[in-house]
């Protein structure tokens, strides 16, 4: 295992026991992590158990799953500025979240609900992959993107503005900035099993991320079947992202800070870059997820803010790269 | 609970009696076209006015899930408050809430029209004084005299002063209601006490869950569930919400909106 690994692990794993110990409640560390683990009575170990874990673990998921996402679309399209969040495929997620809650679909079948966000997820970045391709053309990437995206986040708010439900109009910041806040356990039982059948089939993409960084005549010379690497991409990145985004919202920026970061630790390998970036997004989230309960915990602070406080002059600063030196 | 069917006889009866009472009297001397253009205003209002003195009430009035009197607000005609339909309808008083749009009534003075602004009521002194100002305001201090007095005297039967345990109040994105408020004064007068007094909240705040549940109420009382779908109120199905109260059974609906005497049907829920 690569020291990368190692470090990014037990960094992941430290930000998860400190998510499990963060919460207005106050509960001591060693008194906390009793009434987890053995349960017991009273209030605390509801607190543990039903609020503060699942909390914790879809910080990690959802987490990894954008850090993964976002290497393996930079790893096809061969494009630095390439990230669920940015170019619309979690917005598209969103919105198909927001009609399977708001036609009552996710109320008769529980499972409507990530099943249409995946939708929404598979058609985003499936249009995506369409317009620009594997040959790493960054404008029309970025342009497909904001299309995308803008469309996503105006369906989105047309159907929230809709609803007969005084509190809908309101969420619209929700889906758009994302938060973990008081999420439950069937909301991680919603989401996490197609998430891992997804990260499953992107983490197969590996090798042939590899072999198309030669070109995509190499990498068809060295068996790399085209159709096929793009179908495993566009269904993993769906699965993964689709239902994140329904429990979750949309978060941007994880995908794009995180690879970009891990980079050069994994000498620019597309297939070592995803173990390192879903491990690197899951630490990237946890932290995140961690400062919105210290910094303004009265207030349920959006997660997007502070991913994109810290990712948007990045991604600034890649534009930059690449006007003025083609691409990367 | 023993004792509580008599009680809630007093208090139908008294509820009855009440509106019995507003559709009797004649007119006084007060205004004659009075438009309400607030739920709660409209409710007192109807309450109180004489026959045709009041002219239109607001459209929420006529709505069931936020309106106990949405039956009667039927034989009126509504306005959706708009400066421009109430000037039309020619009124010689317009009664708005605290929380009607600043440019609306502002407009509506600069038309001429009186316009009284009342703030809502968020106890039940200021349920008595709102009654009172109505009445003063309609020329009908008889009727608001004698609505005040069934009101006092729905009071006395519904009012619990025994120690019935600890109550929470919690709404849709996880907001609780303290002293402060009419939510609050309703489960002083059943006899709860407030478990936002742990954490100093005495307004309409947003509350942890994880503070909720530590607090652990021995009765949780949950918003009213509006049409549609939306994240905000999925945080009362939230399993932990569940266990740590598991004897919920309270709702606020329609009787905890507005600071009028519908209250006592609310106290008396909570028994």
């Amino acid at each position: 295992m690569r020291p990368v690994l190692i470090v990014l692990t037990v960094l992941a794993a430290a930000l998860f026991a400190a998510s499990l110990l963060t919460g207005p409640a106050g509960i001591g560390t060693v008194d906390g992590l009793r009434a987890l683990i053995l349960g017991g009575e009273g209030p605390m170990p509801i607190v543990m158990r039903e609020i503060r874990l699942p909390r914790a673990i879809l910080g990690l998921a959802v987490g990894a799953g954008l850090g993964l996402t976002g290497a393996a679309m930079q790893g096809y399209l061969r494009n630095p500025l390439a990230e669920p969040g940015l170019i619309g495929v979690s917005g598209m997620a969103a919105l198909g979240a927001v009609i399977a809650i708001q036609t009552g679909l996710s109320a008769t079948a529980a499972l409507a609900l990530p099943a249409a966000a995946l939708l929404g997820a598979a058609i985003g970045v499936g249009l995506l992959v369409m317009l620009a391709g594997p040959r790493g053309g960054s404008i029309t990437l970025i342009l497909a993107g904001i299309a995308i995206s803008a469309l996503a986040g105006a369906g989105t708010a047309l159907v929230l503005n809709l609803s007969p439900n005084p509190y809908a109009a309101n969420e619209i910041v929700f889906w758009l900035m994302g938060s973990l806040a008081d999420r439950s356990m069937l909301h991680l039982w919603l989401a996490l099993p197609p998430m891992a059948v997804g990260a499953a089939l992107i983490w197969t993409t590996g090798r042939a991320l590899d072999a198309l960084t030669l070109g995509e005549a190499a990498a068809s010379a060295m068996g790399v079947s085209p159709s096929g690497l793009r179908w495993r991409l566009i269904l993993g990145v769906a699965l993964v992202v689709g239902p994140a985004t329904a429990v979750a919202g949309a978060i941007g920026f994880v995908g794009l800070v995180v690879p970009h970061m891990l980079r050069p630790w994994v000498r620019a390998r597309p297939g070592a870059l995803l173990p390192a970036s879903a491990l690197g997004g899951a630490a990237l989230l946890l932290a995140a997820d961690i400062a919105v309960r210290l910094i303004l915990p009265e207030r349920d602070l959006k997660l997007g803010v502070l991913t994109a406080l810290v990712g948007a002059p990045l991604f600034l600063h890649l534009i930059w790269k690449t006007r003025s030196g083609g691409r990367m | 609970m023993r004792g509580s069917v008599p009680v809630s006889d007093q208090i139908r009866g008294g509820l009855a009696a009440i509106l019995l009472a507003s559709l009797a009297a004649p007119a006084g001397a007060g205004p004659q076209r009075v438009v309400s253009m607030n739920l709660c205003t409209d409710q007192i209002a109807m309450l109180l006015a004489a026959p045709g003195q009041l002219i239109s009430v607001s459209d929420l009035a006529r709505d069931p899930r936020m309106s106990p009197m949405a039956e009667q607000a039927a034989a009126y005609p509504v306005n959706h408050g708009r400066a421009e339909e109430i000037y039309l309808m020619r009124p010689d008083l317009v009664i708005a809430g605290q929380y009607a749009p600043g440019p609306t009534v502002a407009m509506l003075r600069r038309l001429g029209l009186r316009v009284e602004v009342l703030p809502p009521a968020e106890s039940i002194d200021a349920i008595r004084g709102e009654i009172a100002h109505m009445g003063r305001l309609l020329g009908r201090q008889r009727a608001a005299e004698a609505l005040l007095a069934r009101f006092d005297q729905g009071l006395g039967a519904a009012r619990h002063d025994r120690d019935r345990g600890r109550a929470a109040l919690y709404y849709a994105n996880g907001f609780t209601s303290g002293r402060d408020t009419l939510a609050g004064a309703i489960i002083e007068a059943a006899g709860y006490d407030n478990i936002a007094a742990d954490y100093g909240i005495t307004d309409t705040t947003a509350l942890p869950l994880e503070l909720l549940v530590m607090s652990r109420p021995d009765r949780l009382i949950t918003g009213a569930r509006w049409p549609g779908r939306s994240r905000s109120e999925a945080i009362l199905d939230h399993p932990a919400l569940a266990s740590v109260a598991p004897r919920t059974a309270g709702v606020t609906d329609r009787d905890w909106i507005c600071g009028t005497p519908f209250i006592l049907r609310a106290i008396e829920a909570l028994e």
